[in-house]
């Protein structure tokens, strides 16, 4: 006769609650591994999916990923007139917040290097790659646009032609991909009246300037649009990402670029690394704190539960004492309720976790490796938390049956 | 082995003392008591005498200070030294009745008996054929897939009887039986553990103030300041 089953079945409505709670509590534990899963994968996911082998970088940077980097354009043709160096491409990453339906819209503009790249490599689950220089993007489901609705970003209005799943950056933002041209315009979009006040302040400077004394018709220069004065630079670009030959090692081109001293290249390893490395790695620590302190908070709460039930069970202990229970008769009680309670709250929190964990904000993957190592903290934790339950019930003695 | 031939239980000068110095209390002194097998005897004593200090002690609960207990021909007990292991030898030869909570409130009245069984090695299988026996055989078989707060405090004396009996021990304790039921079930439990003890052949001591049902006892004995002494029933009754 299973004594722990039968006790459970006598509360078991009470018991049920129990490791639903205990489950719920659970599931945040896992999800926290999940978190951390989906935060790496997140951050990854970009540098994998783009397949660059070399990242060329602002000097002394770590690039766009970790910090702020500007690099020319003109970097793009210099990169392939390297040996090896098969396709170079322009990079234009950063993240806008604009407001769309009265809410706060935050994504991630990834720039494409028109024509040579218009998104092929990305995956989609609705509509087509680009398909033209200006005016159309890709988004990514989680910004919640429909394919074929227009967003006014900047002095421009464009159009969604594809969809895709799973494009997050490393902030936790959907991308949206454009063209680099656009993708430039949307960020150093200013207003119109920044655009005169630059125009005006320029005409001034220009009247002050001995060259205009001397040359009166170059002060009509300084209105046009800055595109079109050849001293002022062009806008800049986040990298260049630099794919090598097969069979042309990745690192020998990365060693003749590095000697551009304008200029700092990293592999996709090193770029992936001074990401994890990076914000992400706070972020791990953060969450494995977290987890930590829930892991804890579980075990003393299933000690406490275990405990308040074996308190409930004394005189029951007592008497199956008395009638010659053996030792391990009342430990096997209390344990067995440990594990049941700990695995039923371990089941709870997959099942939960299967429905709950597509609803959060960020992703959240659970691997076959995390829940195993939650499995195994679980059945430690029922052990030890059924150990101040088996210690009360040592000191019962048969005579408190009597009472 | 319980040899049937030997007394089923023999006390001899059992001495149980708490505390030391100042604070000792002598609670028994050289409380001596044989019952033979198929024996019933009654314990009377007012509160406080060492009624429980006695019983305990011959239950193998909570050994005396000094004396001897011999059970079924076997000597388990010098002083506090225990000549055997208690708990196993417990669980094969002393059966417990008390007055009130003495079921598992998580187990139905079956399970009750049967678990006293199984904890003695028999199959479950086993162990409930012969829980419905000894509940069929004290009148509550109709009750055995009951839990005990489903069953009234005379059926709850019976089930705690059949479980108290089901590994056949050769002696029955039980304490204060009758004190929580009505005078009727008094007396039916009282002259259930007769009819078992000269069924069964097993010896019975029952620690009880019910005066009503003396009439059913064998032997009586009366504890008075820890001193036990044997009384005529004819006297008492």
């Amino acid at each position: 006769m299973n004594l722990a089953l039968k006790d459970i079945q006598h509360n078991l409505g009470r018991f049920v609650l129990t490791t639903i709670g205990v489950g719920m509590l659970l599931m945040v534990v896992m999800g926290m591994a999940g978190i951390y899963r989906g935060v790496v994968e997140d951050a990854t996911l970009l540098i994998d999916r783009i397949g660059a082998d070399l990242w060329i970088v602002q000097h002394d940077t770590r690039g766009p990923f970790a910090e702020v980097s500007r690099v020319p354009t003109s970097l793009v043709h210099r990169a392939r007139a390297v040996p090896g160096v098969t396709d170079s491409r322009e990079f234009v990453y950063h993240t806008i917040q604009r407001e769309r339906e009265g809410k706060p819209f935050r994504l991630a503009v990834l720039g494409l290097s028109w024509p040579d790249d218009k998104g092929n490599w990305i995956p989609l689950v609705a509509g087509r790659p680009l398909a033209q220089n200006h005016f159309e993007m890709i988004a990514d489901v989680s910004l919640g646009v429909r394919l074929g609705e227009r967003l006014t970003l900047g002095k421009e209005t464009y159009r969604v032609v594809g969809i895709t799943r799973n494009m997050i950056g490393s902030g936790g933002d959907g991308i949206a991909f454009f063209t680099a041209a656009d993708a430039e315009a949307i960020q150093f979009d200013a207003s119109g009246e920044a655009v005169r006040l630059e125009r005006s302040a320029r005409t001034n400077r220009g009247l002050r300037s001995e060259l205009v004394t001397k040359q009166p018709a170059l002060i009509e220069q300084a209105s046009k649009p800055s595109g079109e004065l050849p001293a002022i630079a062009r806008l800049q670009i986040s990298a260049v990402m630099v794919r090598v030959a097969h069979g042309t090692s990745a690192a020998q081109v990365a060693t003749t670029i590095s000697g551009w001293s304008d200029v700092s290249v990293h592999t996709r390893e090193e770029q992936a690394e001074f990401l994890l490395k990076g914000s992400v790695d706070k972020a791990r620590r953060q969450l494995g704190l977290f987890r930590v302190l829930l892991t804890l908070i579980a075990a003393i709460i299933m000690a406490l539960i275990l405990y308040t039930l074996t308190l409930e069970k004394i005189h029951s202990i007592a008497l199956l004492q008395l009638i010659g229970a053996r030792k391990p008769v009342i430990l096997g009680l209390i344990l067995q309720q440990a594990l049941l309670l700990g695995f039923g709250g371990y089941a709870i929190a997959y099942l939960l976790g299967q429905q709950m964990f597509p609803l959060f904000p960020r992703r959240v993957i659970v691997t076959g490796d995390d829940l195993l190592q939650l499995a195994v903290i679980v059945l430690a934790i029922s052990v030890a938390s059924s150990i101040l339950g088996i210690w009360k019930a040592l000191l019962v003695q048969p005579n408190e049956a009597l009472g | 082995m319980i040899m049937r031939d030997s007394p089923a239980i023999e006390a001899i000068d059992l001495t149980k003392v708490y505390g030391q110095g100042n604070t000792e209390v002598v609670a028994m002194r050289n409380a001596s008591m044989t019952v033979r097998h198929g024996e019933v005897v009654a314990l009377l004593g007012p509160s406080g005498s060492g009624k429980s200090t006695f019983l305990t002690a011959v239950g193998l609960i909570n050994p005396p200070t000094s004396g001897q207990i011999h059970i079924g021909g076997h000597f388990v007990l010098d002083g506090s030294h225990a000549r055997t292991n208690l708990t196993a030898f417990r669980r094969r030869h002393v059966g417990f009745v008390f007055q009130k909570s003495n079921l598992i409130p998580f187990l139905n009245a079956r399970e009750n008996v049967q678990i006293a069984l199984e904890l003695n090695d028999a199959s479950p299988r086993a162990a409930r054929r012969r829980a419905l026996e000894l509940l069929d055989n004290l009148g509550v078989q109709d009750r055995s897939e009951h839990l005990p707060t489903m069953l009234s405090g005379g059926q709850q004396q019976r089930v705690a009887v059949a479980r108290a009996l089901a590994n056949q021990p050769s002696i029955l304790l039980a304490d204060e039986p009758t004190a929580a039921l009505d005078s009727v079930t008094g007396r039916q439990v009282m002259e259930l553990f007769a009819r078992v003890a000269h069924e069964h052949g097993t010896g019975v001591i029952v620690v009880t103030h019910d005066q009503r049902a003396l009439s059913v006892f064998d032997t009586i004995y009366e504890m008075e300041d820890g001193v036990l002494s044997r009384q005529l029933k004819e006297t008492v009754v």
